[in-house]
């Protein structure tokens, strides 16, 4: 391969389990991140509706999407680590990156 | 103050980068700093690297005078991460070496695609590269009190010295501490602003009076508008596209401009701010400009709380400050602005307008969500073109390479994720703040957040405006790592097969460095005035059209062949160039009418982007005989 990596990188044994976690839930965050963009579009005033705390749906959405970004991301990583964990090679744990 | 704090900053940054240049000698040291970066360091410097003057400057502008349209652009740019991590992170540090070309060629060896792929950094880093040297010019004026075009060369120097030394190592930790230091000192101001309140006449803490702008009631007989009381005399009535009116009023010799407003009989002229260019020079408010003197006053503020005219509220939790903000009863003075010919002067009219909270904090006032069905496309179109474009900007994948492992490069996508997140929720508290406190400038709202800091004092100001100098810095050394790799590394060595060793490699990166970073110099100045929004948001589209379906397919698609890509690369970047060449927005720009752009949209996303995958799979299929098995 002419563009190796920067550095060798070590076998991925959980590679396959990553990618199909991280497609699922891409999709997910995408129906999510599309029912904003739909509200907006089809019931705009419905976006003024107060929904919490005296806050309005725009505002709840929005800090939501930001939110759960980031809850989704800490659930990707915790469920890649320990897949990463369960199928490593123990000849190669101490070669394990990541720290 | 703002000088002393703004010189030790960029001293300690240039001195960091000397200290690194020194251990800098290899290609993989240039590039992708060793590939050592340990994925903490690398999560913040992507937030650095991500944050830049559209993100600070831009967003909190836009939030200032546009409400929750502006917050948009926050939950589109985070989202785009999901896409980075869920789908592109681990197989790009699988698969690429320095360069986003490394990447989408692993595959292939296609001369097509590392040309295309090569273009494609360089259109989109330019792209992305005017608006951060436009954001240093507006910075410096009242920073150091220097012209336009001395800020975009002071950063244009300064990034290239940076650059030059140490490449990914030193923009690395310029990075890491730019993105670091933004985010507590947002924080610092958000706490400031939540600890004043709101109040109905703002000012900022007793420094600066408030304005109070008067209204006139005004009668119309026939053609003919008067003002019956005050001595004023109506000089001239003005028309402009939208329907609005505004009237030229004169009292003792001194000239003004008002909003005209009607509402059933009843006509009320509502006091504006001017500017004036005339064949003997530059008015503001009917006063020759001297020496950059008189400026505009200051605007934004609560025309009501929650239905009280005289209120002052104290401090606010966060939730209590939004929720009055977005209350059906506050009423927030906005202003806008049109232009008008008043003889031989071109005269540019400040207005005021009033909007109610509920408004002001849902999407509207901007992106025309409840217009016609190409209002609503163009929206959509936006927010596809933000949440597909990070995820394909050069400058953030090559941040890849420079962490050991694929864990690595998942975690400090995560610790981005955190960072800019929790930053963007700052935005709309800051933003807000400039809407309700009296700072916004009202001929250019990118300098909304500064100011807003300068209304809590000079030291808040001076450290605010060093960490937006090196918001600005951060990005311009990191899209000009990523443009010289692309002539460097994929045009002369990959593409030319320019024989190189090592050391002849960096030293081909260094010198593209200076030759971009003087050509960002330039087209800094040239594009002075232009939105810093805007063209961040075009850099979002030409990258979601042109790369991400190439990345996307050759990941997923094992039918995707070199000349599919290279096919889609193109098709993506020309496409989404040609959209807004000839869109509504451009047109404009160019002192055309908006209504004959050939192109109603102003966001080509929608469009470019589904053409560019299209291209991909036609082509693909037309070249199954080339086909390579993707390895994903």
């Amino acid at each position: 391969m002419l563009h190796e990596p920067s550095l060798p990188v070590g076998k991925d044994p959980a590679g396959p389990y990553k990618t199909k976690l991280g497609i699922r839930m891409f999709l997910g965050y995408c129906i999510f991140y599309a029912g904003f963009v739909a509200i907006n579009l089809l019931s705009p005033t419905a976006m003024a509706a107060t929904v919490f705390m005296g806050l309005n749906l725009a505002t709840v959405y929005g800090f939501s999407l930001i939110i759960v970004a980031l809850i989704a991301a800490l659930i990707y990583n915790h469920l890649c680590t320990a897949m990463e964990a369960k199928l490593a090679d123990p000849a190669d744990a101490p070669k394990k990156g990541g720290k | 103050m703002a000088i002393t704090v703004f010189l030790l900053f960029v001293l300690f940054v240039v001195g960091l980068s000397f200290y690194l240049g020194n251990k800098t000698k290899t290609s993989a040291g240039y590039y992708a700093a060793g590939g050592n970066i340990h994925w903490g360091v690398n999560g913040v410097a992507f937030a650095g690297d991500y944050l830049s003057a559209a993100s600070f400057l831009g967003i909190c502008g836009m939030i200032a005078t546009a409400g929750y349209d502006g917050f948009l652009y926050s939950i589109g740019f985070l989202a785009g991460w999901i896409v980075a991590l869920f789908v592109i992170a681990e197989p790009m540090k699988r698969l690429g070496k320095y360069t986003f070309t490394d990447a989408v060629d692993a595959n292939y060896n296609s001369r097509g695609i590392k040309l295309c792929a090569a273009i494609s950094t360089l259109v989109v880093s330019v792209c992305y590269l005017i608006p951060q040297m436009v954001g240093a010019g507006v910075l410096v004026e009242p920073l150091l009190g220097l012209e336009h075009h001395w800020g975009v060369m002071m950063v244009g120097a300064i990034v290239i010295t940076i650059v030059a030394t140490a490449g990914m190592a030193s923009t690395t930790y310029v990075q890491f501490l730019k993105g670091g230091l933004l985010i507590v000192f947002s924080l610092v101001l958000v706490i400031a602003v939540l600890v004043r309140g709101i109040s109905t006449k703002p000012d900022q803490d007793g420094k600066v009076p408030f304005y109070e702008y008067t209204s006139l009631s005004a009668v119309k007989s026939g053609e003919t508008l008067t003002v019956p009381e005050g001595g004023w005399t109506v000089l001239a009535v003005k028309d402009v596209k939208g329907g609005l009116q505004f009237a030229k009023l004169s009292k003792e010799g001194k000239e003004s401009w008002w909003f005209v407003t009607t509402a059933d009989t009843t006509i009320t002229l509502k006091e504006a701010q001017f500017t004036a260019v005339k064949a003997d020079g530059k008015y503001v408010n009917g006063v020759k400009v001297v020496d950059g003197l008189p400026k505009l006053r200051q605007v934004g503020n609560i025309e009501s709380i929650e239905g009280d005219k005289e209120a002052k509220t104290g401090s606010l939790g966060p939730v209590e400050f939004l929720a009055t903000m977005s209350d059906k009863d506050t009423l927030v003075k906005t202003w806008k602005s049109a232009v008008v010919t008043d003889g031989d002067a071109k005269v540019t009219v400040y207005y005021p307008k009033v909007v109610a909270g509920e408004k002001l904090l849902r999407p509207g006032q901007k992106f025309k969500v409840e217009g016609t069905w190409l209002e609503k496309l163009d929206f959509t179109s936006l927010m596809l073109a933000l949440f597909l474009g990070t995820a394909a900007l050069p400058h953030i994948l090559i941040r890849y390479y420079t962490v050991p492992d694929q864990a690595s490069a998942r975690k400090s996508t995560i610790v981005a994720i955190a960072a800019i997140g929790f930053f963007y929720v700052l935005t709309l508290f800051m933003g807000l703040g400039a809407m309700t406190n009296g700072v916004i400038n009202p001929a250019d709202g990118n300098m909304s957040a500064p100011l807003l800091a300068r209304s809590f004092g000079e030291l808040l100001f001076a450290i605010i405006s060093a960490i937006a100098f090196a918001t600005v810095l951060g990005t311009v050394a990191g899209l000009i790592v990523a443009a010289s790799g692309a002539v460097a590394h994929d045009l002369m060595d990959r593409y030319m097969n320019v024989k190189m060793d090592d050391k002849q490699k960096v030293f081909a990166g260094k010198t593209a460095a200076f030759v971009i970073g003087g050509i960002a110099i330039l087209l800094g100045i040239l594009f002075k005035g232009m939105n810093v929004s805007f063209l961040v948001g075009l850099a979002f589209a030409v990258a979601a059209s042109a790369n991400l379906p190439a990345v996307l397919m050759l990941l997923f698609w094992k039918k995707t062949t070199a000349v599919g890509i290279a096919a889609s690369i193109t098709v993506g970047i020309v496409s989404s160039l040609a959209l807004i060449a000839f869109s509504p927005e451009l047109y404009t720009l160019y002192g055309k009418n908006p209504l004959d752009a050939p192109i109603p949209l102003n966001n080509p996303g929608i469009v470019s982007i589904p053409l560019s995958f299209l291209t991909l799979v036609v082509v693909s299929l037309m070249t199954q005989k080339k086909a390579v098995p993707a390895t994903a």
